[in-house]
């Protein structure tokens, strides 16, 4: 498996190949380990740039990806850029060439906008790397939910995952549906009916249901997956108050009793207790919020690498 | 003596008279004074443009651009959008009143036609506000704009939203036999939206504008003009159910009519892939089925006229995210090219159907005199067409002053080739 991703680019899930998710996951798991050592260093990526490029705050991924560079030896640097300071005048396409003249091996970006990795790819000699883009996709957690996922269950093909939560908004869920699919897991969403579009099944050929009740979606699943309410949105009147979503969509143990036996429980953090995940199951063993965590700084690594010139491990 | 001009031999196309090859148009003094078959002797000591080979028909009229001038220059000006538009066989273009101050009065209405004159190229119609600066609150001077030159009112992009206003809006301007344009959008539903509400929206991550914003501000409209009887005009129909509505309050007596740009009868929701802010405008591309249901209207009749929406902007606000960049594409060049690659080439609708949408019915709606005709005695706006003419159109190669057109590259079967206003030429390729 010679060929890595298109341009060494990684824009999102929905251009990967089910062979490429697979060699990004195998590479993700021989990093693992480093971050266990007491020296947490290799020098894959000695003498490389990584910029991290984010428009939209970020405490968790941009950690992950700069301790992902840091750990490979690459020279990491942070730029928050907030959206205004566009409105000031840089367009994007300048912003992406004023990099690009520093000549980074690899510019990470998030930002608000769908798109925006797709449009600085298209000027841009660095490789991108998606961070999350708007409500379009968000490819390396849904990469570090499948390791999870993997790790825990042994596989991805023939589960079936519930997604609950804002569907509509969310990049995490689009990436998420794309990968599970791709790799044979049949994906059941649910929400309130304002942010779980009806025809959203659409999104891939098949194996995607909407499922009218949350209910519906978290009985006899294998992986229920809690998405994080914005409560920004709560301006936009999609449900009336937090305290309704709470008692209607939130992951109660209850609800979660819906579920097999040994069903893990995921959330991209970071988490609205009491919301869309009661505390109890935040902090029960079924709970991996954590091993999310830890995995996305192999995942990263993995990505980085790849990115960069690294080939895909194969198994 | 005067200036005596014979635009000879060609294959006239006007809806008033039946196709004719071989026609000899003449033109005096800025009007077209006889019109000589084949084998009828021709006039002497006149200008000949030998059309053989070539369509004529009388100059296209475009309903709906946007010039920018007064207020953002930096787009495009009345001098540099009339240039683009006589290139594309526009002989005449109606300017929106979004301009910056709005043209919600006689002064800008008059500034505006000035401002054309000086440039001596395309005849600028424009179209006034319906509410001062178009915030959907006051009725605008009308009556004045009207007698200042212009030809129809509408508050474009921002269109009135509550409708005791439009309503009263259409009551007045019936007065003054001036249509009403709106562009069919409910904001209430399509805020935030940067491209049509539906599966590639969902795909994308890119909030949508549901076709539904549209429908329900179109069946508002019919059934105010019912009510009211004033003529509506739709700006731009782009949805399946816009479509329907039309069709069945025309068959109903409604006094209403449409227009349709040729971005919407060409592309679909799909050319978003890829985030290129050129595919971004309002009305949205919209999925197929709305295309399906544009192209059965085009050739029913229910939709009236093509119309381009040119809407210019520079370089520099494209170059933005594709939430964040502005609305709206160039069309003046390229409408041509599009109308004859997929309506005439394909054999959606034949030259005289393209003629009448482009010219016949503009001037209709806009009650133009003695335009959108060639019949001896009108004026001679003109255009001279090569229906095979193989062309690439290049945004860098454009005479509007941006570069904002999906349509880079795209190889055209069909070209304006000489464009006559009053009688001058004023381009030939």
């Amino acid at each position: 498996m010679d060929k890595p991703f298109k341009r060494r680019d990684l824009l999102g899930i929905r251009d990967l190949s089910p062979a490429e998710i697979i060699g990004i996951l195998d590479t993700a798991e021989s990093f693992r380990e480093i971050s266990n050592r007491e020296v947490k260093k290799v020098p894959a990526l000695r003498g490389k740039t990584v910029i991290n490029l984010f428009f939209e705050s970020s405490t968790r991924t941009r950690t992950s990806f700069e301790l992902a560079a840091k750990r490979l030896s690459a020279d990491a640097v942070n730029i928050s850029v907030s959206s205004s300071s566009l409105s000031k005048g840089e367009t994007l396409l300048d912003t992406a060439l004023n990099l690009d003249a520093m000549a980074p091996d690899c510019i990470v970006v998030r930002h608000s906008s769908a798109g925006v990795p797709h449009q600085l790819a298209k000027v841009s000699k660095a490789a991108i790397i998606n961070a999350g883009d708007g409500a379009n996709e968000h490819p390396t957690q849904a990469l570090l939910d499948a390791m999870t996922i993997r790790e825990h269950k042994g596989k991805i093909d023939g589960l079936e995952v519930a997604i609950v939560g804002d569907i509509l908004h969310s990049r995490v869920a689009r990436s998420n549906i794309h990968l599970l699919t791709k790799l044979g897991a049949k994906v059941r969403v649910a929400g309130p009916g304002t942010l779980v579009p009806s025809d959203f099944g659409f999104l891939v050929e098949s194996g995607l249901t909407v499922c009218p009740h949350t209910e519906d979606a978290i009985h006899d699943a294998d992986v229920v997956m809690i998405l994080r309410i914005q409560r920004e949105r709560q301006d936009s009147a999609y449900f009336p108050t937090l305290r309704e979503y709470a008692i209607h969509y939130g992951l109660t143990n209850d609800r979660l009793d819906l579920a097999k036996k040994d069903a893990i429980v995921l959330h991209p953090g970071p988490m609205n207790r009491g919301i869309e995940i009661a505390s109890d199951v935040a902090d029960s063993s079924r709970s991996l919020i954590l091993d999310q965590v830890k995995y996305g700084v192999a995942v990263r690594m993995a990505v980085l690498y790849l990115a960069t010139g690294g080939s895909l491990s194969g198994k | 003596m005067s200036e005596r001009l014979l635009i000879a031999n060609g294959h006239l196309i006007d809806p008033a008279a039946p196709e004719n090859t071989g026609m000899s148009v003449l033109v005096e003094d800025g009007k077209v004074s006889a019109w000589f078959g084949p084998n009828d002797p021709k006039p002497e000591r006149c200008e000949v443009f030998d059309a053989a080979g070539l369509l004529v028909a009388p100059g296209f009229i475009d309903m709906h651009v946007h010039l920018r001038e007064p207020g953002q220059e930096h787009k495009e000006t009345i001098a540099s959008g009339c240039a683009a538009a006589v290139a594309g066989g526009w002989t005449s273009v109606c300017p929106m009143p979004n301009t910056n101050p709005v043209n919600d009065n006689a002064a800008i209405t008059r500034y505006m036609i000035e401002q054309s004159e000086r440039g001596g190229l395309a005849n600028v119609f424009p179209i006034g506000a319906i509410t001062k600066s178009s915030d959907g609150v006051e009725l605008a001077e009308m009556g004045e704009m009207k007698a200042a030159g212009a030809v129809a009112v509408s508050d474009d992009g921002r269109p009135v939203p509550n409708a005791g206003i439009m309503r009263r809006a259409m009551q007045y301007a019936k007065d003054f036999d001036l249509p009403v344009i709106d562009h069919c959008e409910d904001k209430s539903l399509s805020s935030g939206g940067v491209m049509h509400e539906g599966k590639i929206s969902l795909l994308l991550g890119l909030k949508g504008m549901p076709a539904l914003a549209e429908e329900i501000d179109v069946v508002r409209d019919i059934l105010l003009a019912k009510e009211t009887g004033a003529h509506i005009h739709i700006a731009h129909v782009s949805t399946r159910g816009a479509v329907e509505a039309i069709r069945s309050a025309k068959n109903e007596g409604i006094n209403i009519t449409c227009e349709v740009t040729p971005h919407h009868f060409t592309l679909t929701d799909k050319v978003v892939e890829g985030y290129d802010t050129n595919t971004k405008m309002a009305p949205p591309l919209r999925s197929e089925e709305h295309l399906e249901a544009i192209i059965e209207g085009i050739k029913d009749g229910t939709i009236d006229a093509i119309a381009t929406d040119h809407a210019p902007h520079h370089a520099d606000e494209k170059a933005l995210e594709y939430d964040r960049a502005p609305f709206g594409i160039t069309g003046l060049e390229t409408a041509i090219g599009l109308a004859f690659n997929e309506l005439v080439h394909k054999g959606v609708i034949g030259l005289e159907r393209l003629v009448e949408m482009c010219s016949t019915n503009p001037a209709k709606i806009f009650r133009l005199k003695g335009r959108g005709t060639l019949t001896p005695g009108s004026i001679a706006d003109i255009v001279v067409i090569d229906p095979q003419l193989k062309w690439t159109y290049s945004n860098s190669e454009s005479r509007s002053k941006a570069r904002n057109s999906p349509f880079d590259g795209w190889d055209f079967y069909g070209a304006a080739v000489a464009t006559f206003v009053d009688g001058k030429l004023v381009y030939r390729r």
